[in-house]
């Protein structure tokens, strides 16, 4: 009976607006530069720009929304929004229960950064997010993982030497290099996993699937996603 | 794979036995309830643990609460407010942002080099702060109980003759720990529950060994659906809250032993929840 | 906010400090405090409400409604209310929409279930797609007011239970011996009487339900931690203000909001309970009596 009631409140509250083409976007919020919440307390970063862009290419009228990364995908399928964009590898695991668009961003290299030049990445502690692809790779590579529920936890382990090495995305962890004045640096070779970045889309969203792909498209074909890339990556930052 | 085998790759694989790497293919329910299960390991060893060792300092904590010492009384004054008063959640946070913050060779006392990088795993530093929090909460429930011992007992233990710590001893602390047992059952099943907290704030998990909820999450994220693993949870914990309340409901038999069969009060937990 | 924070990168001091504790995000943890609060104020009375019913169906006549009652409390009891957090919000959402749906969409007959995927009208949702963020800030925490009070409602009806259960057998004999009839004694001797055996109960569940409200982030709730942990992660110069890890702090500063909540608690019940104890046949209510003579 409650549920039915608050149900109504809020129909009541929202009765007035029709139901137009409006595509609820929703990000992590928490993985500079893709995604992260600025100083205003807003969406910001390269996904933010790309995501507004490609909005206005496809025609498409979107609001933007944050959720946890642990049920960013059950949340979807529930129809709570329309697109994922949140810096997602197109993996194969996932692409069995959602579906992706074109990537966005091209298959991307991950790197470990380590407080020492001489870390030992192979069997050594390395720690990673949990459910990344990156802690799977981890468990599979011989290294102990280590795994926290948030990016920045990953780092400051290296930083009090919980962890021999953090593995992440080497965007992600650029920028924890450079401003580290030497502390933190990049060590072993670079992993390319994943398939890059895309959107991602229930399955039977077959239409924005259709028009996010071709506002993909033409945003690789003028160049536009690399200047994008150029902006928030720097001059490191793979491109098309 | 059949079922048995999974059970032995994985029955144990949360303590750091069987197969290497959890399941990557299929997620059948075989293998979410035995690595779930698996993983039930660890709740049991903190919750357990914690209520041993929390069970002792908790009768000093609500002894040195009835001194009239203010030296003695209020420092366990504070300790049972700060830990009753604050979230366990910020709680274990706190713990591991300030275990990190040791010295990684080591402490030097008196020329000895005491380790202190075993602290930041989870089985030592979530266990030291499961520890201090049962024992505040155990040591409130324990200091209730001690003052509403009928003054009648204590006048009939001095009529005999009994005083000082004997008094204490045959008389005070049985009788404490009887009117204490129902609300520290349920102590012992919220801390049982408590124990999901560990590895979901504040410490990590090492070589992918958690707890029940832990798999349980790997499991949502592996096939994206909540609607399997947490109900597993929810069911073990069923389970687990059922034996915590038989063995108390045991005990609490034991200490009633005296009274005559048709008084002997079953365990009443609804009444004084203490938490 | 200020004048001086337009350009945050060339200020330093104390200019920093001002800029950087009143920036957007700032004021936006502020705020969630009250939001925390206003969940907490909202959240009691519903879990009451919800405790009481539970109680009364455990104490039904009616057998099925006895075992709901029963079932009720002991399931929620026995399970952590963070595995609840995790998987029940979607449910009740799903639930609410699937009722929306067979109210106002044109064609029912299609299955909402496909695959994995969840499927209702455009006009089925719940809050539209089209409506304004705050209108789904406020669902999420409505969401979040029901899970909380479902779970703490059968901690309350526990209590409840036994409260009703400790309330001398003399006194509601003596009501009889009045003429009173079933209904009369429950809400004119029963009820009233039973609070006093309920406070100590009540008092501890309200204590939990104000150290469970670092669980809100699960419920898509952007409360004190989420904010806590957003700010006070390490900053590097992609945002206005970089920081290293100052976690700690902020984390210290909840610490102290929720020691001062128990604290103001503690202090406002204890005068509840005294008011309560007033000439109740109870130990306390005895002491209260032999003090005043």
């Amino acid at each position: 009976m409650k549920k039915l009631l608050l149900a109504t409140t809020l129909l009541a509250l929202t009765a007035g607006f029709a139901a137009a083409d409006v595509v609820r976007l929703a990000t992590e919020g928490a993985y500079p530069p893709f995604n992260f919440i600025d100083d205003k307390g807003e969406v910001a970063g390269f996904e933010r720009e790309f995501g507004d862009e490609i909005c206005k290419r496809a025609a498409l009228e979107c609001t933007w929304t944050t959720n946890e990364w642990d049920s960013i995908i059950p949340n979807l399928q529930s129809g709570n929004y329309d697109v994922i964009i949140a810096g997602m590898s197109i993996t194969d695991e996932r692409s069995k229960v959602i579906t992706f668009s074109d990537n966005y961003y091209p298959p991307a290299a991950s790197a470990y950064l380590a407080a020492a030049a001489d870390a030992d990445v192979k069997t050594g502690v390395v720690s990673a997010q949990v459910g990344t692809i990156q802690a799977a790779y981890v468990a599979e590579s011989g290294a102990t993982l280590l795994e926290f529920p948030t990016p920045d936890e990953t780092v400051a382990a290296v930083r009090n030497g919980e962890a021999a090495a953090v593995f992440a995305d080497k965007d992600y962890l650029r920028p924890f290099a450079d401003e580290s004045n030497g502390a933190l640096m990049f060590v072993g070779e670079d992993v390319a996993i994943g398939g890059g970045v895309g959107l991602g889309m229930r399955q039977s969203d077959t239409e924005l699937k259709g028009k996010m792909d071709t506002a993909i498209k033409a945003m690789k074909a003028d160049g536009s996603l690399n200047a994008l890339i150029e902006k928030y990556f720097g001059a490191e930052g793979l491109k098309f | 794979m059949s079922c048995w085998e999974t059970f032995t790759d994985y029955a144990l694989r949360s303590i750091g036995i069987g197969a290497k790497l959890l399941p990557k293919a299929d997620f059948t329910l075989c293998q979410q309830f035995t690595l779930i299960g698996s993983g039930l390991i660890w709740n049991v060893y903190f919750g357990a643990m914690a209520l041993l060792f929390g069970f002792f300092l908790a009768n000093a904590l609500a002894l040195a609460r009835i001194a009239h010492s203010p030296w003695v009384r209020k420092p366990a004054e504070w300790f049972v407010f700060v830990f009753r008063g604050s979230p366990l959640f910020i709680q274990f946070f706190l713990a591991y942002e300030m275990l990190v913050m040791l010295p990684r060779t080591g402490i030097e006392i008196f020329g000895m080099t005491l380790t202190s990088s075993w602290l930041t795993k989870a089985w030592a530093g979530a266990l030291i702060v499961l520890f201090l929090n049962t024992a505040a909460y155990s040591a409130e429930i324990f200091y209730g109980a001690l003052r509403s011992i009928p003054k009648g007992d204590l006048e009939a233990a001095e009529a005999y003759g009994i005083t000082g710590w004997n008094k204490f001893r045959r008389i005070q602390w049985p009788t404490m720990l009887r009117l204490a047992w129902p609300s520290y059952t349920n102590e012992a099943i919220f801390l049982f529950q408590s124990t999901t907290l560990v590895f979901f704030s504040g410490f990590p998990a090492l070589s992918q060994r958690g707890d029940a909820l832990y798999y349980a999450n790997y499991f949502a994220d592996k096939t994206f659906n909540p609607f399997i693993p947490y109900p597993i949870v929810a069911m073990y914990f069923v389970l687990l809250t059922l034996g915590v309340i038989w063995l108390f409901g045991r005990l609490n038999r034991h200490l009633n032993r005296h009274l005559p069969q048709n008084i002997r009060s079953r365990i009443r937990l609804r009444p004084q929840l203490i938490r | 906010m200020f004048a001086a924070c337009a350009d945050p990168k060339a200020i330093e001091g104390l200019t920093w400090a001002t800029c950087y504790l009143t920036s957007g995000k700032h004021l936006d943890f502020y705020g969630s405090f009250i939001t925390v609060l206003l969940l907490l104020a909202i959240t009691a009375p519903v879990a009451m409400a919800l405790g009481f019913g539970g109680a009364m169906a455990a104490r039904s006549q009616i057998t099925p409604l006895r075992w709901f009652g029963k079932a009720y409390s002991a399931m929620v009891r026995g399970v952590p209310d963070i595995v609840y957090f995790l998987f029940f919000v979607i449910a009740l959402d799903q639930g609410i929409e699937y009722l929306n749906f067979l109210r106002v969409c044109p064609d029912t007959s299609l299955p909402v279930f496909r695959g994995m995927e969840f499927h209702v009208c455009p006009e089925a949702k719940v809050p539209l797609s089209t409506a304004a963020p705050f209108v789904f800030q406020a669902y999420n925490f409505g969401i979040a007011v029901i899970t909380f009070a479902i779970v703490f409602g059968a901690f309350v009806a526990n209590v409840i239970y036994g409260a009703m259960q400790a309330v001398p057998r003399a006194q509601l004999e003596t009501a009889e011996a009045y003429g009173m009839s079933q209904g009369q004694v429950f809400r004119r001797v029963l009820v009233p009487q039973m609070w006093t055996y309920a406070l100590p109960g009540l008092t501890n569940l309200w204590m939990i339900l104000i150290k469970a409200t670092p669980l809100l982030f699960l419920l898509s709730v952007k409360d004190i931690v989420y904010y806590a942990r957003e700010l006070g992660g390490t900053k590097t110069q992609a945002y206005d203000y970089p920081h290293p890890d100052w976690r700690l702090y902020y984390f210290l500063g909840l610490l102290v909001f929720y020691l001062l909540m128990t604290k103001l608690s503690e202090i406002v019940l204890s005068r509840i309970a005294n008011r309560l104890s007033k000439g109740q046949a109870t130990a306390a209510g005895e002491a209260m009596r032999k003090a005043t003579i």
